[in-house]
C-alpha cells in the first residue's frame, strides 16, 4: 500500500489550486499538488480576455473602485451571489493583479498619449495622461461599468498560469502531474485527502493529509457544445457528491457563451465585442441594439446569449452543415488592432476555419453560436472556502461555488477569482492544516484504498454490454437540447428520467481491454458515472427552479421570483443506490445585503416578482448612508456599516490608486 | 455537404513501454474525413469508434494548452490545430515526439522535463525586492512589456526539441524552449539577476553553447517565436560575461 502523508493537499494545479498551494507552502506547510495534466496546460491557460480589478489606471477606468466592481458584480449574478464573498473578492483583486505583476505576468500597460478606439462602431480617441504611463492597462468587458479587464494581449490566462506555476516550484511546492483523485478519504464528517490513480502506471495510492482543498476547475463537458477543455469533466466536485455528506450549491447555473466557433466550440474571446466587434446576422444586419438598445453587445453574457438565440429562432440566423449560426465581425477594428491585441482570435480562426477576420466585409465574418462556457455551480463553502458539511475539505476556484457569481458571472471575474480565492481561501486552508492534525487509521486508509481498488479491477472485468463512450455521447446530447440555454418544465423532466436511465445503464459496462494501466476507456468507466450524477444535480436543480435568473432561463416561468427563488440549490448523494440526488435550499437573506434585489440596469424591464425585503432594506441602506455622508464619513466606513468582512493576511488594507 | 467525404488512413506507432509482450507497430485505421477534420476529432473518433486503448493527449484543443505535439508525417506539430485535409493524399503517419520519455502510443512525457527545465533555469522572477501589493504597481515602459510577453507565448509544447540535433546528442541540452526563457527573464525589468546570474544556468554545452543553429526549432515553434535570434542575442551576452 503507498500512503503519502502531506500537511496541505490540493487537488488540481489551474490557477486556483496553484495559488492556494503557495499560500500553504508559505507558511511553511508540507503541500502537494495533484494534476491530471502538466499544470501549465490547465484549462486556465485557455482564458484570453483579462482579468478584472478595479486599478483605475487608464482613461476609460477612471474613477474605478472597489464599489463598483461590487456592484456589477452584484447584478451581473442576478443577485444570486453571497455580496459578503463579492466584497472579500472585489477588495482583494487589485492586490491579487498587482502581486501577479511582480512575479512576472506581463501585463500590457498604459501608453501615454492618444490612440482611436472604436466604441460602438464608431472610431473615438481616448488620450491617456502621462502620469499613468506604464501602469496596468485595462479593457472593456461585457457587463462593467468602467473598462476594468486587465490583460496580456489576449493571452491571459496563460501568461497568469505560466507565472503562478513557476512561483509554486520556486517555492518547492510539490507538483504532481497525472495523477487522478477518484475518491476522497473522509470519515465522522472531516475530510483526510483522496484515493489517487496515477495516470501513467494505473497505480493507487493513499494521499493523506491534514486538509484537502479541491481546486478542479468547471464541469463543461457534461455539454456536448462548449467552450471548455477536454478535462473539465467536473471531477472534483463529483468526489466531495460522493462522499454523501459534502453538499454543491446551484449546479444548474451554467453560463453560455455568446461567441465560440462554429463548429469546433473554440472561444473567441469577449475581447473581441469589448474591443469593438459587432454581431450580424444572416442579411449582415447588426441586431443587438434592437434588443440591447443600451449595452448593446456588451449586455451580460446570458443576455447576449439568449438574445442570439432568439434572433435565431426568428429566422435570422445563417443556415450551415452544423446548424445556425451568426456572424462574429472584428474587421471594423482594422488590421494592426487585431495582428497585436486579438492576434490568438486571428490564428483560431485561420486555422481552425479558414478565415482571416481582418478582411472587410462578409468573407472576414467569423461564424459564432453560444454554446457552454462557465459553471458557476460547484462545491458549496463558507467565505473562507471551508465545505458546509464536512470539515478539513476545502475548495476555490471554479470548482467551488463560493458564490461569487450567483446566476452569471461576468467576463474577467473568473481568472480574477481564481487568483484572489487562492490567496484568500488559501491562507483560511493553510491555517486550518497548521492547527489540526491527522486523526485517522492506518485500518481506515487501507480500507478505502481496497474499496477503490475492487471497484476498478471489477469495471475491467465488468460483465455488461452497456459502451461507456456511447452513455457520455447520450449525456452529452441531452444536456444541450433539454438543460441548455432555454429550459422548460418537460425538456427538464425529460432529461432527469433519461439521465437517471443512462446512470443504470453506465453500472454495466463492458470494456474492451482489461489493462489496469493507462486504458482510457476504463477512465472514461469510472468517470462517467461521476459526471452522470453531476449532470443529474444540474437537470434536477433546473427542473425544481420555476423562476428565471441570470444564466438559468425557463420559458414556462420568465420572471425572476425574489420572493420564492432568493436561495441557493444544495445537492447531496445520499446514498449509493440513488439514482437522483437529494435537494435542500439555504435561503439568501435580503436583511444583511449591501445592495438588495433591483433590476440589472440590462435585459426586459418589469420581469421580478418582488421580496417585500427589498424596499425596507433598501430604505435602511439609503438613511443610513445619507446619515453618514452627513456626518462626513467616507465610503469605506459606509461600506463596513452596511456589511463587514474580513479577510486574512494584510489583505483588508486599503488599495491605493494613482487617482487618489 | 452531401457530396461524399473521401477515405483517409491514419497509421499510428503503438507501444506501451509498461507491457513488454507486445513489440512497437504500426496500426492502421481508416475512416471517413468530415469537413473541417482536425486530428483532435480524427483521433477522438477512432478512440471511441475503434480503438478504445489508443493514447494521445488533448486537452484544450485550440493550440493554446501545448499538449499534443506529436510528428505528423515527419514533422513535429500541434495535432489538435492540423487539419487532416492539408494532406492531400490522405495517408497520415503519426508518431510520438523524440525527446520525450514514451508513455504509451502518442503520449509523452513533456510535463516532467519541463518542470525540471523550469527548475533549471529558475524560471521565475528573481528579486530582492518585497512588493507591498496595497501599493501602485512599480511602471513598466509599455514596450518593454510587449517585448517580454512576446517571449512569455511559449507553451511548452516540446515541439523545438523534437526538432533539435543538438538534443540529439547532447541529452541534457536546455533546448531553445529553455533558452527563451532565460532570454525572457534577461528582458523583464522585474527581475534582478546579472549576466553572471545566467551564465551559472545556461553558460556551457548543455546551455545556449550548445546550440548549432540548424533552426529546427523556430522552424517547427507555433508560437512563431524568434527562437534564433534570442539563442544568438543571450551567446552574446553570455560570451560578454566570460
Ligand atoms: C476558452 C475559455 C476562455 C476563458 N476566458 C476567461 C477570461 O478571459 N477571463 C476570465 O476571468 N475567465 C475566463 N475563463 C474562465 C476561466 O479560465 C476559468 O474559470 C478558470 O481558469 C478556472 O481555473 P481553475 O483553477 O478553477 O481550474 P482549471 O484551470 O480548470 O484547473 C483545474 C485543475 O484541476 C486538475 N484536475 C481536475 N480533476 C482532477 C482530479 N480528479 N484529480 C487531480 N487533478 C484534477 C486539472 O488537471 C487542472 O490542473 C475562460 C474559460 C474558457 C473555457
Ligand atoms: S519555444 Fe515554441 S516550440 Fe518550443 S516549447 Fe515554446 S512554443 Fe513550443
Ligand atoms: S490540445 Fe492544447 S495545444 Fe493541442
Amino acid at each position: 500500500m503507498k500512503v503519502h502523508y502531506c500537511d496541505a493537499l490540493v487537488i488540481g494545479g489551474g490557477l486556483a489550486g496553484l495559488r492556494a498551494s503557495v499560500a500553504a507552502q508559505k507558511k511553511g506547510l508540507n503541500t502537494i499538488v495533484l494534476s491530471l495534466v502538466p499544470v501549465k496546460r490547465s484549462h486556465s491557460a485557455a482564458a484570453q480576455g483579462g482579468m478584472q480589478a478595479s486599478l483605475g489606471n487608464s482613461k476609460m477606468s477612471e474613477g474605478d473602485n472597489e464599489d463598483l466592481h461590487f456592484a456589477d458584480t452584484v447584478k451581473g449574478s442576478d443577485w444570486g451571489c453571497d455580496q459578503k464573498v463579492a466584497r472579500m473578492f472585489v477588495h482583494t483583486a487589485p492586490k491579487a493583479i498587482r502581486e501577479l505583476a511582480a512575479w512576472g505576468v506581463p501585463w500590457t500597460r498604459v501608453q501615454e498619449g492618444a490612440r482611436t478606439a472604436i466604441i460602438n462602431a464608431k472610431q473615438t480617441t481616448i488620450t491617456e495622461d502621462q502620469d499613468r504611463h506604464g501602469l496596468i492597462m485595462s479593457r472593456d468587458f461585457g457587463g462593467t461599468k468602467k473598462w476594468r479587464t486587465c490583460y496580456t494581449a489576449d493571452a491571459t490566462g496563460h501568461t497568469m498560469l505560466f507565472s503562478v506555476a513557476n512561483e509554486a516550484l520556486k517555492h518547492d511546492v510539490d507538483v504532481r502531474d497525472r495523477k487522478e483523485a477518484i475518491s476522497l478519504i473522509h470519515e465522522n464528517n472531516r475530510c483526510y485527502g483522496a484515493i489517487v490513480r496515477d495516470l501513467i502506471t494505473g497505480e493507487l495510492e493513499a494521499y493523506v493529509s491534514k486538509g484537502t482543498c479541491i481546486a478542479t476547475g468547471g464541469y463543461g463537458r457534461l455539454y456536448k457544445s462548449t467552450t471548455n477543455a477536454v478535462i473539465c469533466e467536473g471531477i472534483g466536485a463529483a468526489l466531495a457528491l460522493e462522499t454523501g455528506v459534502a453538499t454543491l450549491g446551484n449546479m444548474e447555473a451554467v453560463q453560455f457563451h455568446p461567441t465560440p466557433i462554429v463548429p469546433s466550440g473554440i472561444l473567441l474571446t469577449e475581447g473581441c465585442r469589448g474591443d469593438g466587434g459587432l454581431l450580424r446576422d444572416v442579411d449582415g444586419h447588426r441586431f443587438m441594439p434592437d434588443y440591447e438598445p443600451e449595452k448593446k453587445e456588451l449586455a451580460s453574457r446570458d443576455v447576449v446569449s439568449r438574445r442570439m438565440m432568439e434572433h435565431i429562432r426568428n429566422g435570422k440566423g445563417v443556415p450551415s452543415p452544423y446548424g445556425d449560426h451568426l456572424w462574429l465581425d472584428i474587421s471594423i477594428l482594422g488590421r494592426e488592432h487585431i495582428e497585436k491585441n486579438l492576434r490568438d482570435v486571428q490564428e483560431i480562426s485561420q486555422v481552425f476555419n479558414g478565415i482571416d477576420p481582418a478582411v472587410e466585409g462578409e468573407k472576414g465574418w467569423m461564424p459564432v453560436r453560444p454554446m457552454q462556457h462557465y459553471s458557476m455551480g460547484g462545491i458549496r463553502i463558507n467565505p473562507t472556502g471551508e465545505s458546509q458539511n464536512m470539515a478539513g475539505l476545502f475548495s476555490c476556484g471554479e470548482s467551488a461555488c463560493w458564490d461569487l457569481h450567483g446566476f452569471n458571472r461576468l467576463g474577467g471575474n473568473s481568472v480574477s477569482e481564481t487568483v484572489v480565492a487562492g490567496m484568500i481561501i488559501g491562507n483560511y486552508f493553510a491555517d486550518f492544516c497548521a492547527n489540526n492534525d491527522v486523526e485517522i487509521s492506518t485500518a481506515t486508509i487501507s480500507k478505502k484504498l481496497e474499496e477503490q481498488q475492487t471497484y476498478l479491477e471489477g469495471l475491467v472485468k465488468g460483465q455488461g454490454t452497456e459502451n461507456v463512450f456511447k452513455i457520455k455521447e447520450r449525456m452529452q446530447e441531452i444536456m444541450d437540447d433539454k438543460v441548455g440555454i432555454f429550459r422548460d418544465g418537460k425538456n427538464l423532466a425529460d432529461a432527469v428520467e433519461e439521465l437517471k436511465e443512462l446512470l443504470e445503464r453506465s453500472k454495466k459496462l463492458k470494456i474492451a481491454s482489461t489493462k489496469m494501466h493507462n486504458n482510457p476507456e476504463l477512465e472514461e468507466a469510472y468517470r462517467v458515472p461521476k459526471m452522470l450524477k453531476l449532470a443529474l444535480c444540474v437537470a434536477k436543480g433546473a427542473r425544481e427552479r420555476t423562476e428565471s435568473r441570470g444564466a438559468h432561463y425557463r420559458e414556462d416561468f420568465l420572471k425572476r421570483d425574489d420572493e420564492n427563488w432568493l436561495k441557493r440549490t444544495l445537492t447531496s448523494w445520499k446514498s449509493d443506490e440513488d439514482l437522483e440526488p437529494t435537494i435542500t435550499y439555504e435561503d439568501i437573506d435580503i436583511k444583511t445585503m449591501e445592495m438588495p434585489p433591483a433590476f440589472r440596469g440590462y435585459g426586459a424591464k418589469g420581469m421580478t416578482i418582488e421580496h417585500e425585503d427589498a424596499s425596507v432594506r433598501q430604505a435602511e441602506v439609503d438613511n443610513l448612508t445619507k446619515e453618514m455622508q452627513a456626518a462626513g464619513k467616507d465610503r469605506h466606513e459606509i461600506q463596513e456599516a452596511l456589511m463587514d468582512f474580513d479577510l486574512p493576511m494584510n489583505y483588508k488594507q486599503k488599495n491605493e490608486r494613482v487617482g487618489d | 455537404m452531401s457530396q461524399a467525404n473521401r477515405e483517409i488512413t491514419i497509421s499510428i506507432l503503438k507501444y506501451d513501454p509498461q507491457d513488454k509482450t507486445v513489440e512497437p507497430r504500426f496500426v492502421d485505421y481508416k475512416l471517413e474525413e468530415t469537413p473541417g477534420m482536425t486530428l483532435f476529432i480524427a483521433l477522438n473518433s477512432i478512440r471511441s469508434n475503434q480503438d478504445a486503448d489508443l493514447s494521445y493527449d488533448f486537452v484544450c484543443r485550440a493550440g493554446i494548452c501545448g499538449s499534443c505535439g506529436m510528428v505528423v508525417n515527419g514533422k513535429p506539430v500541434l495535432a489538435c490545430r492540423t487539419l487532416t485535409s492539408t494532406y492531400p493524399e490522405g495517408v497520415i503517419t503519426l508518431l510520438p515526439m523524440p525527446a520525450f520519455e514514451l508513455i504509451k502510443d502518442l503520449s509523452v512525457n513533456t510535463g516532467k522535463w519541463m518542470d525540471e527545465m523550469s527548475k533549471r533555469v529558475e524560471s521565475w522572477i528573481v528579486t530582492n525586492e518585497e512588493t507591498d501589493i496595497s501599493k501602485v504597481e512599480a511602471k513598466v515602459e509599455p514596450k518593454v512589456a510587449e517585448e517580454v510577453f512576446e517571449l512569455d507565448r511559449c507553451i511548452e509544447c516540446g515541439l523545438c526539441l523534437a526538432s533539435c540535433a543538438t538534443k540529439l546528442m547532447r541529452p541534457n541540452f536546455v533546448g531553445a524552449v529553455g533558452l527563451n526563457r532565460v532570454a525572457r527573464f534577461q528582458m523583464d525589468p522585474h527581475d534582478q539577476r546579472t549576466d553572471e546570474d545566467f551564465y551559472e544556468l545556461i553558460g556551457d554545452d548543455d546551455g545556449v553553447f550548445g546550440c548549432m543553429s540548424l533552426l529546427g526549432c523556430e522552424d517547427h515553434c507555433p508560437k512563431n517565436l524568434p527562437l534564433q535570434n534570442k539563442i544568438a542575442y543571450m551567446r552574446r551576452k553570455m560570451v560578454s560575461v566570460k
